[in-house]
C-alpha cells in the first residue's frame, strides 16, 4: 500500500479534541490520558480487546457514565472548542447535540412513533403533523420507514432486533444531533441486520460525525474512516482506516489485527 | 445408537419417578388444607348469604341482619390505608430503585422495611394504640387507616422497587443520551416499564390489609351502628367476624360465616387480578 498515513495531528479542525483524558471506575484507571482528534462528518471506529476502554472512551463523549456516581473523567473533551467535561456544561444540551445507540436495542415501552416523538419533544413543542412529519423523516434516514410505515401506533418492542435497533438509530437522529455515538450497534443483531446497519452508517456519514466502538474488525475496516486501536487503556494507535490494517506503525496493533491476541 | 449401562439408566428412571411422586404428594398435602379451609368456608357460609347483608346492619343478638356498617367501614379503612401507604410506598421503592441503589442508606433502609413486611400486625396495632388512640382517648377509624397503611406500606415498597429494578439500565441509559432529566427517565419510562409489577405491589398490599383483624382490634374497634365517622369506632369485617364468630348466639355465628366467605371471595378476586395484570405486564419480552 501506497496510501499517504493520516495521523490524528494531521486531522483539521476535529469535531472532538481529546486531550489528557483520564477516567477512573472507583479506584480503577481504566483510561489513561488518551490524546485523540475525531474528524467531522466522518466514521471513526474504535477497537481492541475486550476490557481496552473503547465503550469507556465513547461514553465520556456525552457524559453518559454520569449515572454512576463511582465513574468519573478528569482532562478534556473538547466538542466545536468548548470543553464538554466542565461543570458548567448543560447535560441535556450536550446529548441533543451527540446522540447515541447501545449495544443491545432498547426501545421504550411505548409505540415507535412515540419512541421517537419523546425525544423530540424533549427540545421542542411540535404541532401534530408538524411531528408526523419528523417521525418520517427519522424513520426514512434510518431505513426503516417502509417496513414499519404502518405499524407506526405498534409497540416498539414488537418490532425484531434489527428493526428495534434501526428505531433507535432513528430515535438518536430525530433530536437533530450533530454526533452519533454507536456502541457496538450490531454485535447483537444477525448478519442481513448488520448489514443494513453498516450500510446506515455509510449513509448517515454525509450528515453526521460518527464514532464507533465495535469488537468486530472486519465490521471497522468496512464502515469507518479512522481507526483508533485501544489496549489495556491506552490508546495504542490512531491512523486512517486503511494505513492502519494494512500498514500498522505500532507491533501490538499489528499482533492485534492479524489475530494474535484478543 | 448410545450404548447405555441398563442398571444406571434404570435407577436414574427409578429416582426420577420416586422425586415426582413426592413433590406431587406435597403439592396435594398443601393443596388439601386449603381445600378444606374454602370448602368449609363456603359450606358454612353460602347459606347465609343474601341481600340483607348489604343493607342492614349488624344486628342485636336474637335479631336478624346483615353486615353493611362493617362492609362500609372496611372499604372506608382499607381506602385510608390505601391512600397513605400506596404514595408513600411508590415513592420510596423508586428512591431506593433509582437514587439510592446500593448506598448505605438504601441498604438501612432496606433492611428496615423487611422488619416491617415480617412485623406480627399485633405490633403494629399496639404501636397505633400508642400513637394515635390513647392520647386521643378513644378508638378511631383513622388510627385504624393508619395501622393498616403501615402493614401496606412495605408490600407496596417492596414490589416497586423490585419492579422498577427490572427494568434494564440499558434502557435509563438510552433514554438519559437523548437528553431526557433523570424525572422524565424515572416517571416515563421507567414507570411506564413497570407499571403493571408496580400496580400488582399495590393490589397484593390491598388483599393483606383487607384481612387483617389484630392491628383493627387495638384502633378502629368496631361499631354495632351505621357511622362514617373517622374519628369515631368504625365497623369492619375482621373485627365483626372475630366478636361474632366467638358470641353464643348462633344469627352472630351464621353472620360471621358469611363475612369470613366474602373477605376471602373479595381477597382472591383481587389475587387474580394481580396475576391477570403481571400477565399482560408488557415490559420486556
Amino acid at each position: 500500500m501506497n496510501a499517504v498515513r493520516i495521523e490524528a495531528s494531521q486531522i483539521e479542525n476535529p469535531k472532538i479534541a481529546i486531550r489528557k483524558l483520564d477516567f477512573y471506575y472507583g479506584k480503577f484507571h481504566a483510561l489513561h490520558g488518551i490524546d485523540l482528534a475525531i474528524p467531522e462528518k466522518q466514521v471513526t471506529a474504535f477497537i481492541g480487546p475486550s476490557g481496552c476502554g473503547k465503550s469507556t472512551l465513547l461514553r465520556t463523549m456525552n457524559r453518559i457514565y454520569e449515572l454512576y456516581p463511582e465513574q468519573r473523567a478528569s482532562g478534556e473533551v473538547i466538542l466545536d472548542g468548548g470543553n464538554i467535561l466542565a461543570p458548567t456544561q448543560d447535560l441535556n444540551l450536550l446529548r441533543a447535540k451527540v446522540g447515541m445507540v447501545f449495544q443491545k436495542p432498547t426501545p421504550f415501552p411505548m409505540s415507535v412513533y412515540e419512541n421517537i416523538a419523546f425525544g423530540v419533544r424533549l427540545y421542542e413543542r411540535v404541532p401534530r403533523t408538524e411531528m408526523d412529519e419528523r417521525v418520517e423523516w427519522a424513520l426514512r434516514k434510518a431505513a426503516l420507514w417502509d417496513e414499519v410505515k404502518d405499524k407506526q401506533h405498534q409497540g416498539g418492542t414488537r418490532l425484531s432486533g434489527g428493526q428495534q435497533q434501526r428505531l433507535c438509530i432513528a430515535r438518536a437522529i430525530a433530536v437533530k444531533p450533530e454526533v452519533l455515538l454507536l456502541d457496538e450497534p450490531a454485535s447483537a443483531l444477525d448478519p442481513i441486520s448488520t448489514l443494513k446497519v453498516e450500510e446506515l452508517i455509510a449513509e448517515l456519514k454525509k450528515d453526521y460525525t460518527i464514532v464507533i466502538v465495535t469488537h468486530n474488525m472486519q465490521q471497522a475496516a468496512r464502515v469507518s474512516d479512522f481507526t483508533a486501536f485501544m489496549y489495556l487503556g491506552d490508546l495504542i494507535e490512531f491512523a486512517d482506516t486503511s494505513t492502519l490494517f494494512t500498514n500498522p506503525a505500532k507491533k501490538q496493533t499489528e499482533d492485534y489485527i492479524t489475530g494474535r491476541y484478543g | 445408537m448410545i450404548k447405555h449401562d441398563g442398571g444406571r439408566y434404570l435407577f436414574r428412571r427409578a429416582l426420577n419417578v420416586f422425586n415426582l411422586t413426592m413433590s406431587m404428594a406435597a403439592t396435594v398435602f398443601g393443596l388439601f388444607w386449603l381445600g378444606w379451609l374454602l370448602w368449609t368456608l363456603v359450606s358454612h357460609g353460602i347459606s347465609s348469604i343474601n341481600i340483607e347483608l348489604f343493607t342492614a346492619d349488624t344486628p342485636p343478638p336474637g335479631a336478624q341482619g346483615g353486615m353493611a356498617n362493617a362492609m362500609i367501614g372496611s372499604l372506608m379503612l382499607t381506602a385510608v390505608g390505601v391512600l397513605i401507604g400506596t404514595p408513600v410506598g411508590l415513592m420510596a421503592g423508586t428512591w431506593l430503585a433509582e437514587y439510592g441503589r446500593e448506598n448505605r442508606l438504601a441498604s438501612v433502609i432496606r433492611f428496615v422495611n423487611d422488619i416491617l413486611l415480617s412485623a406480627p400486625s399485633i405490633v403494629i396495632g399496639v404501636f397505633v394504640y400508642g400513637i394515635a388512640v390513647a392520647p386521643f382517648g378513644h378508638f378511631s377509624g383513622w388510627s385504624g387507616g393508619l395501622s393498616l397503611a403501615i402493614i401496606m406500606l412495605p408490600v407496596v415498597l417492596r414490589t416497586t422497587e423490585d419492579m422498577m429494578r427490572l427494568v434494564p439500565d440499558q434502557m435509563r441509559e438510552a433514554a438519559a443520551a437523548l437528553g431526557a432529566p433523570r424525572w422524565k427517565v424515572t416517571v416515563h419510562i421507567v414507570y411506564r416499564a413497570s407499571l403493571a409489577g408496580m400496580l400488582t405491589g399495590v393490589i397484593l398490599g390491598i388483599a393483606r390489609i383487607s384481612g387483617e383483624t389484630a392491628p383493627l382490634l387495638f384502633t378502629a374497634l368496631n361499631n354495632q351502628f351505621h357511622s362514617t365517622d373517622m374519628s369515631q369506632p368504625m365497623a369492619n369485617l375482621p373485627v365483626m367476624i372475630f366478636q361474632f364468630a366467638m358470641s353464643p348466639y348462633e344469627g352472630w355465628q351464621h353472620l360471621a360465616w358469611a363475612a369470613a366467605l366474602m373477605i376471602t371471595a373479595a381477597i382472591l378476586v383481587l389475587s387474580i387480578l394481580a396475576r391477570l395484570l403481571l400477565r399482560t405486564n408488557s415490559f420486556g419480552k
